[in-house]
Parts: structure tokens; sequence; C-alpha cells
């Protein structure tokens, strides 16, 4: 049913709404309000990347988005980089289609991995993601919650080398460490150097192995009895395909009469939109088409909520321990709040205490129905 | 003359039909029937080249009177009179005499130094016919057909970059590791391994003792500081080995050689830079063992990806001071420098190896079999490696050994006498003596 139906219906609905009132409400109009909202208000996704240099990450994203962030990007030489350590940088770029528009903040990692000791590589990103819940933590408690930045990183894709044999101890070790706390997908990169058999050798051995170091990647979630038979089998298709096998490209090739997104090889011509060629489609399609709502979701619901269980119970336990009320907020680096932050967290303090006074009087109630 | 693959410049390729049927490496054949055209000379009757008359000034006039030659010989100088294209090359690379032969090696004398003989002798006194020194080649080589020779090579890299299949792909046969009885999913293993397997090839007659050390372990945990140094050790021990082999009072006739003549290092085709491990690992071992760079996989990178990233790789190379192998200091007349150059404008080569054939254009060809294309391994336009190859086995194999025996093996050699002040020799029978070898 379109807009404009739905539109007519409700005038329809105020001219007939004496004997249409009792079978006719009008709450089915909601999504279309949302809808309208939204599409004013425009949605925002935070996507981060990360994985050693040289996987194609940048192309990949360009790719992704059609847009080519990395335009003044200046690459190390090997000399340089012996003393880098691994940064976040972020790149925001407005991108508007259809009237509707999206804030995409692209996170990478620079420097991941490349060293020659990788010890702990991942914690500058896995504190980078704990800021950015600490953030929202403190925006959510604030008093004027209108216009929170939401920065908080949606979705980490991890890009795999297609070199190896599969996971590699430095794979394993960054999964592990961000899976309770961001959505990770997979990748295999470059996969353009593999035959089909590899990249099917490749993909069993990846799932195989994430199975059994029990590492929590983004799992798609399942779809409802009513949707279309289409969604159902495509949805089948793209949980069959993880981790999916990815080709970027950033040059126009000409392939078959057409120009389209490609590599050009001596021996062929490999194109990025070419489902028997990579899963670029279906890893676009997954990640923009149908799930980015998804993903925020989860972000939101599960791992924020795990952050902020995991806080709120630190500061429970830090507050039998002593009964002072100074820094009840989880201790991580960031600036030093002015004086009227200062005053405004007091207060949040005391509200705080009177939530975990609750809580704790929950707890006991749920131990003593248990018992 | 013509240029056979097996045996370098020759008059005739010597090598019988049967010869090359009984060969594994059917590429040599073809070669042969390539060279055939060149030089229509008889290919399958003669076992050896005819003795070829070398240069002498009297044989050029049939019938000269020989008083009157002598008169000439004497009066003008020896390099000028001799026309050059007269006198035959010899079966191998020139090189120079000076440099003594290894015991376990079997040396072929430059033919300038047997030329010049001959030349002198020539002019000195006149030559009454044919004497036959050049011969001396076709008894090096009969020689070395039936003690053989061998060659160590150690593959490093990270896992996964194809080291075992190029390495496959280069020797036409399954040395590697993986083909005995090792699986190909066996887990990365915790410090690195150093694992060598030996096989017996033979072509045309020669025997080839070849050995693969493989490092697997290498450049695969998190933390890689120092993983060069099993390596750095392993290669050592080789040189010790040897060289208490060499002290000994009773040596043998031929001591094992299982020092480390060349060592691929496998490059991950990144497209960007050198990582830091490679460089640590170049800076570390370029000075103790002959490093060929190669960059692995390289299907992934486009030409003009590939011409960058070599370029990069060269540069980074170059600031970092790491002199891979051909090495510029050891280049000894300007042929050698100008042949060198051009293939250390051509390194890193980008290889990709494969041990499956498939069939293009009606010939059954090794390659990788992917939805937009095949790519083939020996086409030079899709990837090096018979740059490779030929760079490696056709033309500097000897080199190679060469120059770790006479470069790596005695500065190693040269700073453990320094350190220990002189060696006492160890005698197979356990006697003590003050008497040094050295």
């Amino acid at each position: 049913v379109t807009l404009s139906s739905r539109n007519h219906s409700n005038m329809l609905i105020f001219l007939t709404c004496d004997f249409q009132d009792k079978q006719y409400v009008g709450f089915a109009t909601l999504p279309n309000q949302v809808h309208r909202k939204s599409v004013k208000k425009g949605f925002d996704f935070t996507l981060m990347v990360a994985g050693e240099s040289g996987l194609g990450k940048s192309t990949l994203v360009n790719s992704l988005f059609l847009t080519d962030l990395y335009k003044d990007r200046k690459l190390l030489n090997a000399e340089e980089r012996i003393n880098q350590t691994v940064e976040i940088t972020k790149h925001t770029v407005d991108i508007e289609e259809k009237g509707v528009k999206l804030k995409l903040t692209i996170v990478d990692t620079p420097g991941f991995g490349d060293a020659v000791n990788n010890n702990e590589c991942w914690r500058p990103i896995t504190d980078y993601i704990d800021q950015q819940f600490e953030q929202y933590f403190r925006d959510e408690s604030g008093l004027n919650r209108k216009n929170i930045l939401d920065n908080r990183v949606h979705c980490c894709l991890y890009f795999i080398p297609p070199f190896g044999h599969g996971l590699r101890p430095v794979d394993v070790e960054f999964m592990k460490a961000l899976h309770e706390k961001v959505n990770i997908i997979p990748l295999i990169s470059k996969a353009d150097c593999l035959t089909p058999n590899e990249v099917k050798k490749l993909k069993d051995r990846v799932r195989d192995e994430i199975e059994r170091f029990g590492i929590k990647v983004y799992q798609f979630p399942e779809c409802d009895s009513d949707e279309e038979e289409e969604f159902k089998q495509m949805d089948k298709e793209l949980k069959e395909c993880t981790p999916f096998a990815v080709i970027g490209s950033n040059t126009v090739v000409e392939a078959r009469g057409q120009r389209v997104r490609g590599r050009l090889y001596p021996w062929g011509i490999v194109e990025v939109e070419n489902q028997s060629h990579c899963d670029f489609v279906k890893l676009r399609n997954m990640l923009i088409r149908s799930h980015m709502h998804d993903l925020k979701d989860v972000t939101c619901d599960v791992h924020y909520e795990n952050y902020r269980a995991h806080c709120i119970q630190e500061m429970t336990s830090k507050l039998a321990q002593d009964n002072r009320t100074d820094s009840p907020l989880p201790l991580l680096p960031l600036p030093t709040p002015d004086v009227e932050t200062e005053r405004l967290i007091k207060m949040k303090d005391e509200e705080l205490k009177r939530m975990q006074e609750m809580l704790e009087k929950m707890q006991q109630q749920m131990h003593e129905k248990d018992q | 003359m013509l240029k056979c693959s097996m045996a370098g410049w020759m008059p005739q390729c010597p090598f019988t039909l049967d010869q090359q049927q009984e060969s594994k490496h059917t590429l040599h054949s073809t070669d042969c029937e390539r060279f055939q055209d060149i030089n229509s000379s008889w290919l399958t009757d003669q076992e050896d080249p005819p003795p070829v008359q070398p240069s002498v000034v009297a044989d050029m006039r049939s019938g000269a009177d020989l008083e009157s030659c002598l008169e000439e010989c004497m009066s003008t100088e020896m390099s000028e009179s001799v026309p050059p294209e007269v006198r035959p090359k010899p079966a191998v690379p020139a090189k120079p005499s000076h440099v003594a032969p290894p015991s376990s090696v079997p040396f072929v004398p430059s033919p300038q130094g047997t030329g010049g003989e001959g030349q002198g002798s020539g002019r000195g006194s006149a030559l009454l016919g044919y004497i036959g020194i050049d011969t001396i080649i076709e008894q090096m080589r009969k020689k070395t057909m039936k003690t053989g020779f061998d060659f160590n090579i150690m593959v490093v890299g990270q896992s996964g970059l194809g080291k075992s299949t190029l390495v496959n792909t280069l020797f036409k046969s399954q040395v590697s590791r993986r083909s005995t009885n090792w699986s190909r999913d066996e887990k990365i293993p915790k410090t690195v391994e150093i694992k060598s397997v030996s096989h017996v090839i033979e072509e045309g007659g020669v025997k080839m003792k070849l050995t693969v050390i493989d490092t697997p372990g290498f450049g695969d945990q998190i933390n890689n500081e120092n993983c060069w140094e099993p390596i750095s050790k392993y290669i050592n021990e080789q040189y010790e080995k040897f060289l208490k082999e060499e002290v000994n009072i009773a040596r043998k006739k031929r001591i094992p050689d299982t020092r480390v003549h060349c060592c691929l290092y496998f490059i991950s085709p990144t497209g960007h830079s050198l990582r830091q491990l490679d460089i640590e690992f170049m800076k570390h071992l370029s000075r103790v063992v002959n490093i060929i760079p190669v960059i692995a996989k390289s299907d992934t990178l486009t030409l003009d990806e590939k011409t960058e990233f070599k370029q990069k790789v060269r540069k980074e190379l170059e600031a970092c001071g790491i002199e891979c192998y051909p090495q510029k200091e050891f280049d000894e007349d300007m042929e050698d420098k100008s042949d060198n150059d051009k293939i250390r404008e051509a390194m890193p080569f980008a290889v990709v190896g494969s041990d499956k054939e498939y069939q293009a254009n009606g010939k059954r060809i090794l390659g990788r079999k992917t939805p937009w294309g095949v790519v083939e391994v020996e086409n030079p336009n899709h990837c090096e490696f018979s740059l490779l190859r030929d760079f490696m086995i056709r033309s500097h194999l000897q080199d190679l050994k060469e120059v770790t025996h006479n470069i790596h093996y005695e500065t190693y050699r040269a700073k453990r006498l320094n350190d220990n002040g002189g060696l006492h020799p160890i005698s197979s029978s356990g006697q003590d003596t003050q008497e040094s070898n050295l």
C-alpha cells in the first residue's frame, strides 16, 4: 500500500468515521509516520574496518559506498612504519539517495597487525569502542538528551587475508577481544587470487575455526515465517555464504560491452559486481539493503546494554566497597568535564544512587523468588 | 653456437634424443627442438661434440708455410690477430679461473683461461695441430654427470604464500615437504621450525640432489620478534659443519655440502610496501646467505600494481641497505654486470605457482583456473615465473653455489678463525696434534 493510498484511506476515514469507527482505528499508518520522520531526520551509521594493511580495506569501502573517502591518504613506507602504533582514524561523509540522507562514518585502523610484535595490537581498537559507549552512556544520563550524537560502532568488517590456510593467531585473538563489543563480520579479502575451490575450502575452514574458538560473529536474524519466499531464499543463501569472499575496485573497466567496476588482468577481467566472481553484491545487500538497521539494533540492544550493565555492576560493587560518591562512572580516559558538567554529574550521581538501591532491591527479590 | 637450456653455450646440443626422453623434464626437448632450427646441426647421433679446431692462424690458410706463420704470429699482438668468432665458446659461461675449486663442487675453468693458454702456446710455439685442451670441459661435464651435484634451497615466508607449490613448480616434481606424508591441515607451529626434505632429480643424465628447507611458523605468530633467529642459527650450523670437515686432517674426498645456497624470501602481495618483518629478516640475513625475494601469489596484482609494487620494494631495499642476490659487489666483469643489472632491474620476481595442468590453445599448461580466465604460470605476460626459473636454474645455479662457497662461507670461516685464534683440526682417529691445516 503506497503512501498516497494510505493518505487517501485516511481521508476516507475522516469522511466515514461514524460507522467505520469500530473497525478501523488508524494506527496502521504509524509506520508511514515513522518513515516520514526518519527520512527528515536522516540516518547515521558507523562502520569500522580492521585488518592488516594491504588487504584492500579502503578499496572495498570505496566500492561499497561509491565514494572516494581516501583521496588524500599518504601511505607510509616500511621504514617509517617501524615505529608506528595502531591508530584510529575517522572519515565522515554525507550521502543522499532518493531523498534519504545517510551520515556515514568509517573508522579505520591503520597499523593493525603490521608490526613485528603485534601483542595486544587490538587494545587501541577496544579502547575506542569502549570510549564511544562511555560517551553515549554519559550523554544518555545527561540533562539534554535531544541531540545525542551516536558515535557507537555499529559494525566491524574484519579482513582475513586469503593467503593463509584459515584464521591466524592474530585473527583469532582480535575477534575474541571484540566479539562482545561490536558486530563482527569477517570477510575474505582480495578473493581474486583464489580459485573457486580454494574459496570454498577457505570458507569452510574459517567457519570451522570460528566455531571451534567460540567467536561470536554477527548472526543474521531468522526470517519471520510470514516473510516473502524470495526474501527467505535470499536469507538462506546469505547465511550459507559466510564469510563473504570480496573484491574491491576503484577503477572502471570495459567488460562484455559494459562499463563495470573491476580489475583488469592479462588473463581476464574480474568484475566486482558479478556474483559468480565474488560475494561483493551479497555483502553490499546485507550490509546496506537489508541488515543495516538490524546491525544498529543489535549494537544498541545487545552490545551497548552489556556494556551498560557491566558499568553499573562495577559501580554498585565499588559503592559497596566505599561509600563515597566521587567518580561513580567507569574510569576510562576522557577529557575532564568542566564545572557545569561537574554539577550535572553530581545530580546524576544522586539519581544513580537511587537507581542502584532499586536494583539491589530487585536483585534481592529475584534471589528470594529463586529460593 | 647455440644456447642449450641445460648446458649453456655449446656447438651442438650434446643430449641424444634418448636422453631427452629419459629425462622427466619434457620442456628440455622443446628447447632442443627450437635450437635445432637455429643451427641445423645433427642432434641425435653424436654423444659428444666433435673436437673443434682451435683458432690458430696457421689453420686459416690451408697449406701455409709453417715458418712464415711463426714469423707472423710472433710479430703481432696476441689479442688482435685472433678472430674471436672462429674460436668456439665454451660449454659454461665464463668465470675467472683464479678462484680455487672447492672440493665438493665440480668447477669448470674459464674458457678465457684455457683459451689464453691455447693462445699462448699457439703464439709462442707453433701449434702442430690440435691439442685438445678444450676437451677439459667435456671431461668435467662427464665427471659432473657421474658424481652429480647438490643444491640446497631454503624457502622463507608466512604460511599460505605458496612456497611449497612454487618449489614444486620450479623443479617440476613433488619435492617440497608437503608432498611427503605431511598434510596441509597441520596447525601453525608455535616457534619457527626448520624442516628439510631431499630428493634426487635427474635430467639429461645429470643427477642433482635437491634439498628443500622449509621454515614453517615464520611470521605467523602474534609476536614475531626474532623469528629469524632459528633460521640464522641453522645457516651458521651448516657452515660450521662444513668448516669442521674441511679442517680435518683426514678429510673426505667430497665434503657433503649442506650449506644453504639460496634463500627464496616470499613477500606478501599487499601492493603497498614491504612489511617490517620482511625488512628485519632481510637485514639480518642478506650478509649470510643469498636471498632472492619473490612476490608470492602475484595473480592478485594487476600489471600497473605489479610495476608500482616492485619499484617500491626495490627502493625500500636500497634505502635499508639490503643487498639481495645477485649482489653488486660480486660482479666480476662488465658482462656479468650487465647481465646482473638486467636481472636486478626485474627483481623481485612476481610469481605464481601451480601444480595443476589445464588445456589451453591445444597445449597442456600449468596454471590456475578462475571464473574469469586461466592464469598461465609459464606465460611471461602473466607472471614472472619463467624469468625466475631461468635465472635461478638455467643461468645462475652454479653462481649461487660459488657465491655461497667463496663469499658467505669464507666470511663465516674468517670470522670463526679470528675469534678462535686458529682452529685445532679434528682428526678422524681422535689424535691431538698441534699442526694446523690453516
